[in-house]
């Protein structure tokens, strides 16, 4: 099975300056001009939290702010792995 | 509000590749072809290139979809043509999209891809290039491409690997005499640093007049499809083959027509079409020069309403393959005279070539307009025979392909295989 991708949920991140985020009904497309892929955000609160990154401390913080529970966090903290894993997001300095 | 519990077990929306049946706020993968012009005369050409159309639109007309494309958020666009590098202003128009936020991957035979121009090239991020070639030996190239333009490609590529341009992308349409080269192009692209692109073969342009010879037999699908999933992990594919998924499983990519709704052309003179396969006016959605532009035609027009609409599947709804295919390519139906909601001409149960049978073909629609150049020896189908060679046995499973924005989505159907753990979560989707 699919291991657990490493994310620091405690950490501070944002998304990268060559990212571009368009919202969609369903989420919202996100284009890395450098790597030239797109990714998929499939609802809105994910959208809420990528784009909230870089005003919160850490990524946590993020997921609360935009109102994700503790059951629901396991979830989007895979999410933010696979976008740090694409370089959409990045850890800020 | 919380969110506590999983999107994925809440259910409330739609799965993604419904709602891109729908339609999106703005295409995800927009084709311009710049210029009818081009030196060669490709006998598969899908948009009948050859002399420039003097209704061409101007550089400040360009400019203003490029505006509106920025706009929209339409993150790239794919330009090819013709040969767009042969407009003046090519490289003018590639620098102002770039300085609005608009990536560029164009499509060329190669022929203005200098040494100075590949380090130009090199140097830009937000530009890609993409060389076509359909034979991994000059003879089968230039059978279909023209003479010396195998030479001309891979002087292009050359140069490019000198100026350090890694993962530029060599683009092959797959035919009756090329698909038994897949290993030969793979090793190719390697020797360049290039990134494989395999295409299907559309019966557009002047494809329709050289599809029937041109187009792999089912033997060959059939090799293309065990190669794809053995050896296809790093070749893109513009989701082009999902009328092969029936075969065993989809292979990456949408695996739904995205004509209108996720994917439409402009070609030079301005005109929206569907897709890019489609210049006909059954499927002329408008024209940028309209009143809201391009904005205003992706948005309102009539056709693409109907293409967001839900579909009956016609003929192929009791296949139980249709929820993988679901009934192929448009474009391919259409200009091979089969009814839209039939089956693709390369179905690959047989339905298409038993419908194929049938078609009178002298009625069969032909493409709306064509730039061949005239007299002799251009745009002339030249003759073919080289026969394929064998490909290799399946070995693994393809995986995601990165080139097309709507690859790593998974084909649409509770019967379908399920969402891969891992790599597509309920949250987000990488291609």
């Amino acid at each position: 099975m699919s291991t657990e991708p490493q994310f620091d949920l405690d950490r501070p991140w944002r998304l990268d300056d060559r990212v571009a985020v368009r919202p969609e009904p369903f989420g919202a497309l996100l284009y890395h001009f450098g790597t030239r892929r797109l990714s998929f955000l499939k609802n809105a609160t994910v959208l809420t939290v990528v784009q909230s990154l870089a005003e919160h401390p850490t990524a946590r913080s993020a997921c609360t702010a935009a109102g994700v529970g503790d059951r629901a966090l396991p979830a989007y903290r895979r999410a933010l792995a696979t976008l740090a894993e694409s370089q959409m997001i990045k850890e800020r300095a | 509000m919380t969110t506590d519990t999983l999107p994925a077990q809440t259910a409330k929306v739609p799965r993604l590749v419904e709602q891109f049946e729908q339609g999106l706020a703005a295409p995800i993968c927009l084709t311009w072809e710049l210029t009818y012009a081009c030196n060669l005369a490709c006998v598969h050409c899908l948009s009948s290139s050859g002399r420039r159309d003097p209704r061409e639109l101007t550089t400040a007309e360009c400019k203003e979809v490029i505006d509106t494309l920025e706009r929209m958020q339409v993150f790239y666009v794919n330009i090819g043509g013709g040969e767009p590098t042969v407009r003046p202003d090519f490289w003018e128009l590639v620098d102002y999209a770039t300085a609005h936020h608009v990536g560029v991957k164009f499509s060329t035979n190669g022929i203005k891809i200098d040494s100075e121009v590949a380090q130009r090239l090199a140097g830009s991020d937000y530009v890609d290039v993409q060389i076509s070639l359909d034979g991994a030996t000059a003879e089968v190239n230039d059978a279909v491409r023209g003479a010396g333009s195998y030479a001309t490609a891979l002087r292009a590529m050359a140069n490019l690997k000198a100026a350090g341009f890694r993962g530029f992308k060599l683009s092959v349409v797959i035919t009756r005499h090329n698909v038994g080269q897949l290993d030969d192009f793979k090793a190719l692209a390697d020797s360049y640093g290039a990134q494989l692109r395999l295409t299907r073969l559309r019966p557009s342009g002047r494809g329709a007049d050289t599809w029937h010879e041109l187009h792999p037999t089912a033997e060959q699908q059939r090799q293309l499809y065990d190669w794809l999933v053995a050896r296809g992990e790093q070749v893109l594919t513009g989701d082009s083959f999902f009328h092969l998924a029936p075969y065993g499983g989809a292979l990456t990519g949408l695996n739904l027509c995205g004509a209108g709704r996720v994917v439409c052309l402009i070609d030079p003179v301005g005109d929206v079409y569907a897709c890019p396969f489609a210049i006909h006016e059954e499927f002329l959605a408008g024209s940028v020069r309209q009143p809201g532009g391009f904005a205003a035609v992706w948005r309102d027009a009539e056709l693409f309403a109907e293409l967001r609409s839900p579909t009956s599947g016609g003929a192929c709804q009791s296949c139980q393959f249709f929820d993988s295919c679901r009934g192929g390519c448009m474009a391919a139906k259409f200009f091979t005279g089969l009814p839209l909601d039939g089956p693709d001409p390369e179905c690959v149960q047989g339905y298409g070539a038993r419908a194929l049978q049938t078609v009178d073909t002298s009625a069969t629609p032909r493409p709306a307009l064509d730039h061949s150049h005239r007299g002799a020896g251009h745009g002339k189908p030249v003759p073919v025979s080289i026969g394929p060679r064998p490909v290799g046995p399946p070995q693994m499973p393809a995986r995601e392909c990165d080139e097309n924005p709507l690859a790593g989505l998974v084909r649409p159907g509770a019967s379908g295989p399920p969402e891969a753990p891992g790599r597509i979560g309920p949250l987000i989707q990488r291609t």
